[in-house]
């Protein structure tokens, strides 16, 4: 009894619990965020949507995922092998390991470190290794198109992001994404910084590779993209991994901008929770309102328009800061 | 249970976790030079790096050790991929190795070695407890901008002549190779 209590109060038990939290909560999130999606998007071209199994088709996802599992992993004989096998566990594992530093609340959170979100840029930029890895070890056209789109888009949208992050992180001083939360208690940083937010969205749906910007995975033009040779589970890891990933920047969004677990009446998991879907609801609703856009005007509008503004914004904000 | 508690001491740890990232760094290295794939050479570097990330942190700077995954493996690997499908493809048969070539990188890779471990070797270390432990973004931002500012202002030039190199290069545009 005395080892469980010790156990339990020790900075491993907390690495265990929330281990066993995050796993849990990111098939939880994908199961309702491919319903939700499919839900949106209907209700958006004036359909029902999934209707048949469960109430309004909620555990429509469950049976999907359920034969998911039981199909075939097909190999391709010309693949590289090696890579092909690695590639869903290495776009998989960095999501995982960004939830390590999220506030879900004051006290939820697993690891409070003061490098908060520099982990989870650093660890946000492997998906794109791992996309290239799927893309490249496939030996499929279609997928090394996907691949390459993937590569130049995320070089283009990365910087305008990390610029973006550098403003709210003078702001606040600290990398820590406690800090920056609790900077917020009066006023949402969003108010004060609406340019970095638009920016933020923008960039994240790019960097989650989301209509309008799925050029990697254009179904209509590219069959699916990179993982056009993945089937069976390791299809499904691409799947968890980009609806996982949606997550993961809209809790950034909501940490950064719409000030985290603050809000009155509820506990603030619930607040953050809410504002998270509310994000991710919004880059829904982006999917199935914007054409996708062509590739040269993706990286013209990356490299001409977001990155002068978001250096423009940078600027002003430490003169701001400076004067105040 | 006292046989692994004896055994599991945090220094047994801290050794296993030492040789673990050295050994990483080690793996990948051989995989970045050894293999025959352009494409395995870029993920063994990657995996190198992370090794060297993994030192990073297990000299207790998360910071260091983040900003490695971030530039390195994040931004220059996946450069290197990007220059990689703009080379030969990959379906031919590899050409031989040339054996000057590879006498030649054998033997600059190996001064070099020598160099820096005459270097470590002439160092004055100080140990882990009586040196400062304060990592932190703010020691390094101070660092960066007094004691260490040629080193940040030389990285700027590099970046600078990064930067003409690419304009040379795209200079002549598309219409005339």
């Amino acid at each position: 009894m005395e080892l469980v209590a010790q156990f339990l109060g020790s900075a491993g038990a907390r690495m265990v619990v929330g281990l066993i939290g995050v796993i849990a909560l990111v098939s939880v999130n994908a199961l309702f965020l491919i319903w939700m999606e499919r839900k949106v998007a209907a209700h958006m071209q004036l359909r029902p949507g999934p209707m048949e199994v469960g109430p309004h088709g909620a555990i429509q996802t469950v049976a999907d995922a359920i034969k998911l599992m039981g199909k075939e992993l097909i190999t391709p004989e010309k693949v590289d092998k090696p890579v092909f096998w690695l590639a869903p566990i290495v776009i998989f594992l960095p999501v995982l390991l960004s939830f390590l530093v999220i506030p879900f609340s004051q006290t939820m959170i697993i690891q409070d470190m003061n490098v908060g979100i520099v982990l989870i840029l650093a660890f946000a930029t492997l998906s794109v290794l791992a996309i290239l890895m799927a893309g490249w070890a496939s030996n499929n056209k279609y997928a090394v198109f996907g691949a390459i789109r993937s590569v130049a888009q995320n070089v283009a949208y990365e910087i305008p992001l990390l610029v973006t992050v550098m403003s709210i992180i003078i702001m606040v001083g600290s990398f820590k994404l406690s800090d920056i939360v609790a900077a917020q208690d009066r006023y949402w940083f969003v108010l004060v910084q609406p340019v970095a937010f638009i920016l933020y969205l923008i960039c994240a749906t790019a960097e989650t590779n989301r209509a309008p910007f799925d050029l990697p995975e254009a179904e209509s033009e590219l069959v699916a993209g990179f993982h056009t040779e993945y089937t069976g589970m390791r299809f499904a890891l691409f799947f968890l991994a980009e609806y996982t990933n949606m997550f993961i920047a809209a809790a950034v969004a909501t940490v950064l901008f719409l000030g985290g677990w603050h809000g009155p009446f509820f506990p603030g998991v619930i607040w953050f929770l809410l504002k998270v879907y509310a994000v991710i609801f919004l880059l829904m609703w982006f999917r199935w309102t914007f054409p996708r856009v062509r590739f040269d005007q993706l990286i013209t509008f990356a490299w001409k328009i977001l990155i002068p503004l978001a250096f423009v914004n940078l600027l002003i904000t430490a003169f701001v800061l400076k004067l105040r | 249970m006292n046989a692994v508690s004896a055994w599991l001491t945090p220094q047994t740890a801290a050794t296993a976790a030492f040789v673990m990232v050295i050994g990483l760094t080690i793996l990948g290295a051989l995989i970045a030079v050894g293999a025959r794939n352009i494409f395995h050479n870029v993920l063994g570097l990657c995996v190198s790096l992370f090794g060297v990330s993994g030192i990073f942190l297990f000299l207790n700077s998360p910071f260091v050790a983040l900003m490695e995954i971030l530039i390195y493996v994040g931004a220059i690997c996946i450069a290197i991929c990007f220059a990689i499908m703009l080379s030969e493809p990959l379906y031919l048969p590899p050409p031989p190795r040339n054996k000057a070539k590879v006498l030649g990188a054998a033997i600059g890779s190996a001064g070099i070695f020598v160099f820096l471990g005459l270097l470590l070797k002439k160092t004055q270390w100080t140990a882990a407890p009586e040196r400062s432990t304060d990592w932190s973004v703010t020691t390094i931002g101070h660092y960066l901008l007094t004691d260490y500012a040629l080193i940040f202002e030389l990285v700027s030039l590099l970046l600078l002549v990064a930067m003409i190199g690419a304009i040379v290069i795209a200079r002549g545009g598309r219409g005339n190779p």
